[in-house]
């Protein structure tokens, strides 16, 4: 068992690694769906967008001048989504917010097609992040074990903030029925836009983790990563935050166990690998057919 | 009162409601009009982008060439600077002589965006600009995606750097001017079985893709044809995350990881096997002769080997005059990927420009369809080497391949001695 895990122990780490990037993405979809009932197609991008003023800023600036920068843009570029493109939308049937999301998502890409001029950028190594480490014989990135720690610890003080403060009491009435939420006094623009505030954030700093392991940015960098930590957010239970989290570490780790399957299930050759992503989405399917609520969703009540 | 105030109110309501919903759709129609006129504006120079006017100064009449090569996705670096091997060499050359008379030379360009199913649209677009000849692509899969729309409409094509046999097989209509991933195949898995002296090889390509995948293929017949043995992984699109795939090559014994995969895909290995400490050097074909690999690859404890059509510094001129030329703009040198680094598929379009003008001068004509006739016979001492097709599918008749070593310090290709089969 101890001699497996040591022979496999580098899938696993970028397992974990990958994983908990996927959950700062998967929340920033499971928070807006569980507020606006939602999918925020363009939250792929958004974290794409992270990737791109980075590779810019740091071109100008230091590493640690630009990261808060980039946290900060991010977030405004978020705010300023959800105040253009859904805010006008509040009372126009369900659809057309989805439907102006997809467009949100196809303006960032073409955006950064336009900015890129459609090549791949190099994303700029951040200095103790992108250090090589050591672990039990497997060689990887300093990132691979600051991500999930710092997951875990930015998940709890969500969890804290979620249930202790005004503002989160706010999140979960509105969550719980819009209506009256709104009818009771809470103001529902600045609950939402604290929601995708946050939401944005998490992108940004899982973009700086994933391009620190995944060096390079394109126009398309957000789009798989984002259909997977959507899948992730479904698998989890769309609208609940530790479902999103753990959703986001299985497919992390499932994905890379598939990918080293040849020499963890000790059979087989090259199909292992070409099926990891189509893993993910046949998981969509199963979870939608066996538990269309995910993990831990809530029962799925008609409020109409 | 109430009763009499009713109808009345809600007569206000509906008229405002109605003012209101005016007042939304002229705004709507009016943001429309704007998006729709702001669009056409960008997309008219954007689709066909001719460098020359319909009608130029000098009053000669034109010969229009096609550049049918990607821009943007997976092998938008490599087409971009295939694409600056046309435009120098039609800076050096701007004119035609047929019959007597001096045609100028449009150039045409298209972006595929590296994208099969893009392909055929941005060749049709090619086709409706009336060009004469094609030049490109770039990766065989857009090649192969775009051959019937050409064939369809009697446009001879030209592949410059497009290596799988697929491309011109079977067809009259496509030709090229570089060696086949056959050939490719042959001289890497004899460079890695007599030269590195190595018996496992650990390929990888990416699922769908004509060009790596075909690549591999030959690779491993030749090899397991040597006595090695190999291991094949695929990826699929949109992947980023190589971590598993270095793995899977340290778990398997190999002892060469043989990727001639996208130079996008080739940034995140050479990443990847820098800080999984791969251990075992890389090798790959025509595609990761760019300044891109050399930029990822510098500084770090990777061991590069690639084969490729032209070395720099093969023809001094043909160097030190596309050095000056694409230093002499800021987006030239962007496109070159920020140096003046002169890859092999710069090489290979400033001689299958040549080759097509060649081609132009003997069929007497700008009429596709001579010209189609005249290439199978057409020949050109290129830059890259003498150029001449075989009769059977117009491939060049090419044997020599040059090998490139990485150089991780001064960030520069060292060559090694080339590689003649046959």
């Amino acid at each position: 068992m101890l001699d497996f895990l040591h022979a496999n122990l580098s899938y696993i780490l970028s397992g974990i690694s990958v994983g908990g990037q996927y959950a700062l993405i998967a929340i920033g979809y499971t928070m807006v769906y569980g507020i606006l009932r939602l999918i925020n197609f363009a939250h792929g991008d958004v974290f794409m967008i992270a990737g791109l003023m980075m590779v810019y800023l740091s071109t100008a600036l230091p590493v640690t001048v630009a990261i808060p920068l980039v946290l900060v843009m991010t977030v405004v570029l978020g705010f300023l989504i959800e105040r253009a493109a859904y805010k006008p939308l509040r009372t126009a049937p369900r659809m057309s917010v989805m439907i102006s999301a997809i467009g949100i998502s196809y303006l960032l890409q073409n955006a950064a097609l336009y900015f890129t001029g459609g090549l791949a950028k190099v994303y700029p190594a951040i200095p103790w992040l992108s250090q090589t480490v050591t672990i039990w014989g497997s060689t990887t990135k300093m990132v691979t074990v600051v991500t999930p720690i710092l997951t875990l610890v930015l998940v709890v003080l969500l969890t804290l903030l979620i249930k202790y403060t005004k503002v989160g009491m706010a999140m979960r009435a509105v969550s719980k029925d819009f209506e009256t939420s709104r009818l009771m006094g809470i103001r529902i623009n600045t609950v939402i836009s604290v929601t995708f505030v946050i939401g944005s954030f998490l992108a940004a700093v899982g973009s700086v983790l994933y391009f620190t392991n995944y060096a390079s940015v394109t126009p398309v960098s957000g789009s798989m990563p984002g259909l997977k930590c959507f899948v992730a957010a479904v698998f989890g239970g769309i609208g609940s935050i530790p479902g999103a989290v753990i959703g986001a570490f299985i497919i992390g780790i499932a994905e890379n166990v598939i990918k080293g399957g040849t020499s963890i299930f000790g059979f087989g050759g090259s199909g292992w690998t070409t099926f990891s992503d189509a893993f993910t989405f046949a998981l969509l399917i199963i979870i939608l057919v066996v538990k269309p609520t995910g993990l831990f969703g809530e029962k799925a009540t008609d409020k109409a | 009162m109430r009763r009499h105030q009713g109808p009345y109110l809600e007569d206000r309501i509906k008229k405002m409601e109605e003012r209101d919903n005016m007042k939304k759709k002229l705004v709507a129609i009016l943001l429309s009009l704007a998006l729709v006129a702001s669009a056409a504006a960008c997309a008219a120079p954007a689709a066909t982008d001719t460098t020359a006017a319909e009608v130029p100064a000098s009053g000669n009449p034109v010969v229009k060439i096609g550049i049918y090569e990607p821009a943007s996705g997976d092998n938008g670096a490599g087409g971009k600077q295939e694409t600056l091997g046309i435009e120098y060499a039609h800076s050096v050359s701007p004119t035609v002589e047929i019959n007597g008379m001096t045609y100028d030379v449009e150039l045409v360009k298209v972006d595929n965006e590296s994208s099969n199913d893009k392909a055929a649209s941005a060749a049709s677009t090619l086709v409706s600009a009336g060009v004469s000849v094609v030049l490109g692509s770039y990766g065989s899969g857009v090649s192969i995606a775009a051959s019937p729309t050409f064939e369809a409409a009697g446009i001879p094509a030209i592949g410059i750097t497009c290596t799988n046999p697929q491309v011109t097989e079977g067809n009259t209509h496509y030709f090229r001017v570089c060696f086949l991933d056959p050939f490719q195949g042959t001289v890497l898995a004899n460079y890695a079985f007599s030269t590195l002296g190595v018996k496992t090889a650990y390929c990888l390509s990416k699922l769908g893709d004509d060009y790596s995948g075909g690549l591999v293929n030959y690779f491993v017949k030749a090899f397991e044809a040597l006595g090695g043995t190999c291991v094949q992984d695929t990826f699929p699109d949109g992947n980023s995350d190589f971590t598993s795939y270095v793995n899977n090559a340290k778990n398997s014994g190999a002892e060469v990881f043989f990727s001639p995969v996208s130079t996008e895909a080739a940034q995140l290995i050479i990443d990847q096997a820098e800080s999984q400490a791969l251990g075992m050097p890389i090798l790959a074909g025509d595609t990761w002769d760019s300044n891109v690999i050399l930029q990822a690859a510098k500084g770090k404890s990777v061991d590069v080997t690639v084969t490729t059509f032209y070395p720099e510094g093969a023809n001094a001129e043909f160097d030190t005059g596309f050095k000056a030329w694409v230093s002499a703009d800021a987006t030239r040198l962007a496109s070159n990927g920020g140096d003046d680094t002169v890859a092999a598929v710069t090489a290979m379009g400033y001689d299958a420009y040549y080759f097509a003008l060649e081609a132009i001068k003997k069929a007497a004509s700008v009429d596709p369809a001579a010209i189609m006739a005249a290439l199978w016979s057409t020949t050109y001492e290129g830059v890259s080497g003498p150029i001449a097709l075989d009769q059977v599918n117009g491939d060049a008749i090419r044997n020599t391949a040059y090998v490139k070593h990485a150089n991780n310090e001064t960030g520069m290709w060292d060559a090694l001695p080339p590689v003649t089969i046959g």
